[in-house]
């Protein structure tokens, strides 16, 4: 369905190709799962997909791409719509109209599709992706998960032999993303429909993959392969993989479900073992609100939340997209008012503190990260963000390298990948070392290496003495570094408590190793590998 | 009877419709200052709109231009205040201490006696604005532009989008400022400078619409356009100078600004080069549409009602009638029957227009 022959892309200007010399083939009914680091060029393999790079892009794409026989040399994107649906990264981005039922037609009707035919699909497309009780809301009411199925429907309804999506879970919660994959596996069981998906979170979506389109970035050559057999010697894996890997199961499970049946005997080895836990060093109240009432309008974001951060832990904050966890940050940095009640940052208030002394107390990575950063080139960001928050010259560039030790110095920030981009904003408010730091979402788009290195820098700054708080939905990395979790919904805060205890038995915020070994209490590969060592 | 033609059956109406009949309330409002009729107009469009807006964002906009009128006749009255002199009559208010104004301003009088009658004149030609200002509020609010647009002719396509994407990215740029400025504070900056401000949003902007023009395109965007260029763009200048002749037309005719043979020419040429224009551009057009809002019964009552409304208004100002224009500001306003009842007309559409799908009813059945 798809072939990519000795396919090399040049982007204009740039000294390296962003892909070099690819080439593999995806039979027609596939799922096909491009995984590689941020930056790596995944983006680009999609676009060349459906012919918006080169023909949007510019730049010069060598060799060949073949989709459903017609080759994207000869194609411009418009005319290969009705073989390719292409689904991006912001759903909202790409949103022309703004009802639900509009949206499913817009393709159809460029498409010059017959009324009626039109008026069928998309009663289908309703069905198929769940959306029949919204058809007529508009589209900035909807959810996450409800957007990125809209956005998919669609792609859909035009009939494509080819659904390309450029990391569709990544910016849902749990449930949300468990929708959008129920409804892809529909469409590749049911329909046949070929998917490529590009995706970092391995661990939603390895299971449901038939093919593996690993692209490493660099020199390096892209390679195809099936899941199992990659995840053997992948360097990055989910959870689920690296346990069968410590375990020595083989085949290596990728479901959790396998995994729990090939866990038997783990299970009993590690029957009377206990995960050991440092317990974390609480020190002084870095963070504090009481009774916090926020609200826009006539919507509540806040309802009442009293809660208490105190210097060595890191807290995760959960909850559903919408539930007000953003609402909590921005209140704890003095960015959205108070209705009543307060919000206290190390000892001050920070919707009365100026912003040159706020940034001493707290710091905050807002979900957009471009947001912070204003400068020409990656090299001057470090430099402004050195003399912003009066640290020696050079501060801000050795954090970056630490968590993102390829990115180009002499790049515009808005080149970089969204992963490098965060990796960027992070730095930037790292280097100012506020004894509280707050992070909104620091894990969409981040590879496994990032993350890791994520982590890394969150124990360290927890054990010299800080407070952080993550809102996150990726509870593979709660379990990692979290102290403690906060689950917040519809502006209440519902549950508070050490990691383990609120994870490990919530069926959506319970990490892979947790399901696998439940009831026993261990969370992380690591706690299990640890616990392996002292019992040998 | 065709389901369409049912007058109790829910959908929506028309967006045509309810702009048609929102502008025959605003011409309507332009023919008279008597206090009564306004306030008559602006409850008749305001019944309107609470029977028959639907729940969506859009829909709350008539407080939104109510408030703009309201402010209309404030710096009306404020500034006939300032500027008052008894050219209206002699009831003097207060007086206001007067400003020496140079010589070449003669004539023009700054501050001093404050007269009733000027105050009430400004009063009521603030309130026929505010009115006028309502009723295109009340088309907004029943029907959102964007469903309008969605309706245009396939010759007006390219530029329907165009104006479709401006209305999302205008919030949106205000929504990015916000934002923006946020997140200078926690870079520790409390100075606001173009680079730390209108660069992001900006480049936000920028950004979305590349992503925006990246989606069309994979989606089929332009795909049937195959029309010479030069065939296209003389249809849209066709299409633009038949708009532009009906404007004149309808504004000569409402203002008696030009004779009315000239008036009514300018509007005929200009229906019928749109005409034209549109009938040649459709035929390069092959892009279907989806649900097209159909054009039955209910419509053409709605519009009835609002050209009643309209038409009574003008041929009652065309003959003279009484009470359409006070005698003197300080007069009690006369209610004239012929007008009232007009307007009364205007009220059909909360009967008339089909009622909205309820949420609440779905979710029952």
């Amino acid at each position: 369905m798809i072939e990519f022959d000795q396919v090399t892309v040049t982007y204009d200007g740039a000294r390296e190709p962003a892909l070099r010399d690819v080439s593999f083939t995806v039979p027609e009914g596939e799922l096909a799962l491009v995984i590689g680091r941020t930056g790596s060029g995944k983006s680009t393999l999609l676009r060349a997909i459906n012919g918006l790079v080169p023909h949007f892009t510019g730049g010069t794409l060598a060799g060949r791409v073949l989709v459903a026989g017609r080759d994207t040399s000869e194609c411009r994107p418009r005319d290969l719509a009705d073989v390719v649906g292409m689904v991006g990264q912001d759903p909202m981005a790409g949103f022309v109209t703004d009802t639900v039922e509009d949206e499913l037609a817009y393709s159809m009707e460029s498409l010059g599709v017959a009324p009626d035919v039109m008026r069928r699909r998309v009663e289908e497309t309703l069905d198929l992706l769940g959306l029949a009780d919204v058809r007529d809301r508009a589209l900035t009411s909807l959810s996450g998960g409800q957007r990125q199925r809209t956005a998919i429907g669609a792609a859909l309804t035009s009939h494509p032999a080819v659904l390309v999506l450029d990391e569709p879970t990544s910016a849902l919660d749990p449930q949300a993303a468990e929708e959008v994959l129920a409804a892809l596996q529909r469409l590749v069981h049911d329909l046949g429909v070929t998917v490529v998906m590009a995706e970092h979170r391995l661990e939603r979506v390895i299971q449901y993959a038939d093919r593996v389109i690993e692209v490493p970035g660099g020199a390096a050559a892209v390679s195809t392969g099936l899941p199992a057999e990659r995840m053997v010697t992948a360097p990055v894996a989910p959870p689920v993989v690296e346990l069968g890997r410590l375990a020595g199961w083989s085949p290596l499970p990728l479901s959790v479900r396998d995994a729990r049946r090939a866990a038997v005997a783990l299970r009993s080895q590690l029957d009377s073992a206990a995960p050991a836990r440092p317990l974390a060093a609480i020190g002084e109240e870095l963070g504090r609100c009481t009774d916090l009432v926020v609200s826009y309008g006539d919507v509540t974001a806040l309802r009442g939340v009293s809660l208490s951060i105190k210097a060595g832990e890191v807290v995760a904050l959960m909850g559903r997209n919408g539930a007000g966890k953003s609402t909590l940050l921005n209140a704890l940095v003095g960015i959205v008012p108070v209705r009543s009640g307060t919000a206290m940052a190390a000892g001050t208030d920070p919707r009365r503190t100026k912003p040159n002394q706020l940034v001493k107390a707290v710091g905050l990575v807002p979900q957009e990260p471009a947001d912070l950063l204003y400068a020409a080139t990656v090299a001057d960001e470090c430099a402004s963000a050195d003399s912003d928050f009066k640290v020696p010259a050079g501060s801000c560039r050795a954090l970056l390298g630490r968590l993102a030790p390829d990115v180009a110095l002499d790049g515009h920030p808005r080149d970089l990948s969204e992963g490098q981009r965060l990796c960027l904003a992070l730095a930037v408010v790292l280097c100012g070392a506020p004894p509280l730091l707050l992070l909104d979402e620091p894990t969409r788009g981040l590879d496994y290496g990032a993350k890791r290195r994520l982590v890394a820098i969150l124990r360290e700054l927890a054990a010299a003495g800080h407070a952080v708080v993550l809102s996150t939905h990726d509870v593979e990395m709660v379990a990692e570094v979290a102290t403690r979790v906060m689950v917040l919904a519809d502006g209440e805060l519902v549950s508070d408590g050490e990691t383990a205890e609120v994870i490990a038995g919530s069926p959506a915020f319970a990490p892979q190793v947790a399901k696998i070994l439940a009831p026993l209490p261990f969370l992380t590969v690591g706690e299990v590998a640890e616990a392996l060592d002292r019992a040998s | 009877m065709r389901a369409v033609n049912h007058l109790t059956l829910p959908r929506a109406l028309h967006p045509g419709a309810w702009w048609l009949w929102a502008l025959c309330m605003a011409v309507a409002a332009s023919r008279t200052r008597n206090p009564v009729l306004l306030i008559l107009i602006l409850a008749v469009t305001g019944f309107v709109v609470s029977a028959r807006r639907s729940d969506a964002p859009w829909a709350h906009s008539f407080t939104a231009f109510l408030k703009l009128g309201l402010l209309v006749i404030g710096v009306r009255v404020v500034l006939q205040a300032l500027l008052s002199t008894r050219s209206q009559g002699n009831t003097v208010l207060f007086t206001l201490p007067e400003i020496p104004l140079p010589d070449w301003a003669a004539g023009v009088k700054l501050g001093g006696e404050v007269t009733a009658e000027a105050l009430v004149t400004a009063l009521y030609d603030g309130g026929q604005l505010a009115v006028m200002l309502c009723c295109v509020g009340a088309a907004n609010a029943l029907a959102s532009p964007r469903r309008l647009l969605k309706s245009l002719p396939g010759a007006l396509y390219e530029m329907g989008v165009a104006c479709v994407v401006a209305l999302t990215f205008a919030p949106q740029l205000v929504t990015d400022g916000r934002r923006v400025r946020a997140a200078r504070r926690l870079r520790g900056r409390t100075r606001a400078s173009f680079r730390t401000t209108a660069m992001p949003v900006l480049e936000g902007a920028l950004d979305r619409s590349v992503e925006l023009a990246a989606a069309m395109d994979s989606r089929g965007y332009g795909r049937t356009a195959q029309a010479p260029r030069a065939q296209r763009r003389l249809t849209a200048l066709c299409v633009l100078l038949g708009l532009l002749g009906i404007l004149l037309g309808v504004y000569a005719l409402l203002t008696d600004a030009m004779a009315f043979p000239f008036a009514a020419g300018a509007l005929a040429a200009g229906v019928l080069l749109a005409v034209a224009a549109m009938a040649v551009g459709r035929q390069r057009v092959s892009r279907t549409r989806y649900r097209p809002d159909p054009w039955a019964l209910p419509e053409w009552l709605v519009v009835a009602a609002g050209a009643v409304a309209a038409g009574a208004m003008v041929t009652a100002a065309a003959h003279g009638v009484n009470g359409l224009l006070l005698a003197g500001p300080l007069v009690v306003p006369p209610v004239p029957a012929l007008p009232v009842v007009g307007v009364l007309t205007g009220l059909a559409p909360a009967v008339v227009a089909p009622p909205l799908k309820s949420p609440l009813k779905k979710a029952v059945s």
